[in-house]
């Protein structure tokens, strides 16, 4: 089937017009119909993206597309301004909230051709590492209903135990993750804080590129932590992620925080000889809690290096235990800050409480915000009370240097790449996810991706292999500072030799029919 | 140490927020005693880090109007609105006490 191909292979069928843009687009959109029980989407653009369809096969006919991206479907996490498009971060406070802007990163894609299929769902304000929390409800991993996770489960699965048993996508970008890992769209935009889009990446199957700080604009973006968000980019194959990181790097003048550099795009080079490659195994990433499984899986991996011919040294990053507790600081900080914009007078939910502003105010962000968000905003604002500033704000600025320094030293003694787990487990059920709070979860969950983003550097999820659950493990690269091209020439090399299946994904024959014969006539050359 | 009822009292007001219930407060807590942890590493003359990026200079843009006029657009989103003025209601009315508000932190 068409769908189930890389960008790269759809790319090539759009210019030889084997398949036109709308077809492409029609056909995504019935397939998110068919899935609609992933509950991957929030918004669906059915008009503008057919419309978007429409104008990119009007350049193809005309033999001039706008460039590799032009009529490829997309989707855009939630918390992404998008013009004329509700933007919800999955929160109370922002239904119906139409942004009257883009992102910039979405101008980009639009600028590029790309046809955009909706907003995907998180959890409330990219706070989690499920993608549970949020007001429409929970995402669902798409693996769940694959035959690989079904063969594995207990024999006597009917429809009741699937209902039970079904795992989530991890988060907070799991609308995202869902949506390319079964196939509703070729490429999605998530954002990455502490994991947010590795996470989700590793539990779905499929690529997730955390790009360096200041590479990617976040205009447009709504903020979380502002000195660690960056735009994440998901795909399913690391080429993808590279043509999709081409059309967004560079400076933007509307972001300050984005580097002044030129970015040249980059196609990546079939790496055969990784000789002259160093990766890292940094030792404190043994966390506790790491599967057995995936354990053995990093230790395969870091042999499938060395046979190779790459020296593969274990390395230290002291400070580790300490990034997530220093994460946990910083980022309940900049949150309240960052959400004190939510008062109900310009935007978003208002409350009928019209006694004074300051009780509007708090009636509005009573109203409009998740037990999560209230709590990470209540921390932020006792790490920040004048007699707390120093021992706690501060204090967490300063481990923040020496969790940085850690990774400088070590690059600095010649490592390239260092070669991590990107989760301790695979994919847990629901019924047993929600079993522990929000910031536990998050505090455990966090604990492998959260260092890269403290130092700002650009790390990738590469699916490695399926658990003895049939589901999703992947292992994270980390790289220097702007040298994605490295990271993702290294990143494709391990996808090659690893060869991850294809999700074997049964559920349209169940939810509907009419899919499948979208299906049938969609499978040809 | 528990944080006292003027603390937690102080915080609703600062961040415009509630505790809503003992969970709420008892995360506080946990979260206090989850970066209490910090202390534990020796951060001796080492300076707080603001930015990755702080070898670099910030890019700021000319002050040069280029975009605007979107008057209408912006008051697309805003509920209660006069014309061209966001509507607020008055201000300078502080929050009422904790003894006159409903809070849950009242109770304990």
């Amino acid at each position: 089937a068409l769908k189930r191909r890389t960008r790269l292979q759809v790319s090539a069928a759009l210019k030889e017009g084997r398949v036109t843009p709308t077809e492409l687009c029609q056909r995504c959109l019935s397939l998110i119909k068919s899935t609609k029980f992933l509950n991957a989407y929030i918004t669906v653009a059915e008009e503008t993206a057919l419309k978007q369809a429409e104008e990119s096969e009007k350049r193809y006919r005309r033999g001039q597309p706008l460039g590799v991206l032009d009529g490829i479907p997309v989707a855009v996490k939630d918390n992404f301004n998008t013009a004329g498009i509700e933007t919800t971060c999955a929160s109370n406070m922002l239904k119906g909230y139409i942004s009257p802007y883009n992102a910039t990163v979405v101008q980009k894609l639009l600028d590029q051709g790309a046809v955009l299929l909706g907003k995907t769902n998180l959890d409330e304000f990219a706070m989690g590492s499920g993608s549970t929390d949020g007001v429409f409800g929970p995402v669902r991993n798409p693996w769940s209903y694959s035959r690989q996770y079904k063969e594995k489960s207990v024999p006597e699965s009917h429809s009741e135990d699937e209902e039970c048993n079904w795992v989530v996508t991890g988060g907070s970008s799991g609308g995202s993750a869902a949506a390319v890992a079964s196939f509703t769209s070729f490429a999605a935009l998530g954002s990455d804080t502490g994991g947010s889009t590795r996470n989700p990446a590793a539990h779905c199957g499929v690529v997730g590129l955390k790009p360096t700080y200041g590479l990617i604009s976040r205009h447009g973006l709504i903020p979380l932590v502002n000195s660690m968000d960056v735009p994440g980019i998901l795909t399913r194959c690391v080429d993808d992620a590279a043509v999709v990181l081409g059309s967004l790097a560079g400076h933007d003048p509307k972001d300050s925080t984005t580097i002044q550099d030129n970015f040249e795009p980059f196609e990546l080079p079939n790496l055969t000889d990784v000789s002259k490659l160093s990766i890292g195994i940094p030792k404190e990433y043994h966390a506790p809690g790491l599967s057995s499984e995936i354990q053995a899986l990093w230790s395969k991996a870091a042999d499938l290096f060395k046979n190779a011919g790459a020296k593969v040294t274990e390395v230290s990053l002291p400070h580790t235990p300490y990034s997530i507790v220093c994460y946990h600081v910083l980022c309940t900080a900049e949150v309240a800050s960052n959400m004190a914009r939510f008062d109900g007078l310009e935007y978003g939910h208002r409350s009928d409480l019209n006694k004074s502003t300051e009780s509007m105010y708090a009636a509005t962000r009573r109203e409009g915000f998740n037990d999560v968000v209230r709590g990470r905003i209540l921390s932020g604002n006792y790490f920040l009370l004048k007699q707390n500033y120093e021992n706690y704000f501060v204090k967490a600025q300063k481990v923040r240097r020496l969790i940085a320094n850690d990774f400088v030293k070590v690059f600095r003694s010649g490592v390239d790449i260092l070669l991590t787990p990107t989760t301790l487990s695979d994919a847990v059920p629901y019924m047993e996810f929600i079993k522990e709070d929000n910031r536990t979860r998050s505090a455990q969950d966090d604990i492998l991706t959260q260092a890269a983003n403290m130092a700002g550097l650009p790390a990738i999820n590469v699916p490695a292999a399926l658990s003895e659950r049939g589901l999703p493990i992947g292992l994270q690269f980390i790289g220097r500072s702007f040298q994605e091209k490295q990271l993702l020439t290294v990143a494709k090399w391990f996808e090659k030799q690893v060869q991850f299946p294809v999700i074997q994904l049964e559920e349209v024959k169940r939810h509907d029919h009419n899919a499948l014969q979208h299906q049938k006539s969609a499978s040809f050359s | 140490q528990r944080v006292t009822v003027a603390v937690l009292d102080r915080l609703e007001h600062l961040a415009l927020g509630d505790f809503r219930d003992a969970e709420g407060v008892e995360r506080l807590q946990e979260a206090i005693r989850f970066a209490d942890q910090l202390h534990e590493v020796n951060t001796d003359g080492v300076e707080p880090m603001d930015s990755v990026l702080e070898d670099r200079c910030l890019y700021l843009r000319e002050d040069d109007v280029t975009e605007g006029n979107c008057t209408n657009e912006l008051l697309k989103n805003a509920r209660e609105k006069v014309e061209e003025y966001f509507v607020a209601p008055p201000g300078n009315i502080p929050l009422p006490k904790l003894e006159e508000r409903d809070s849950f932190l009242q109770s304990s």
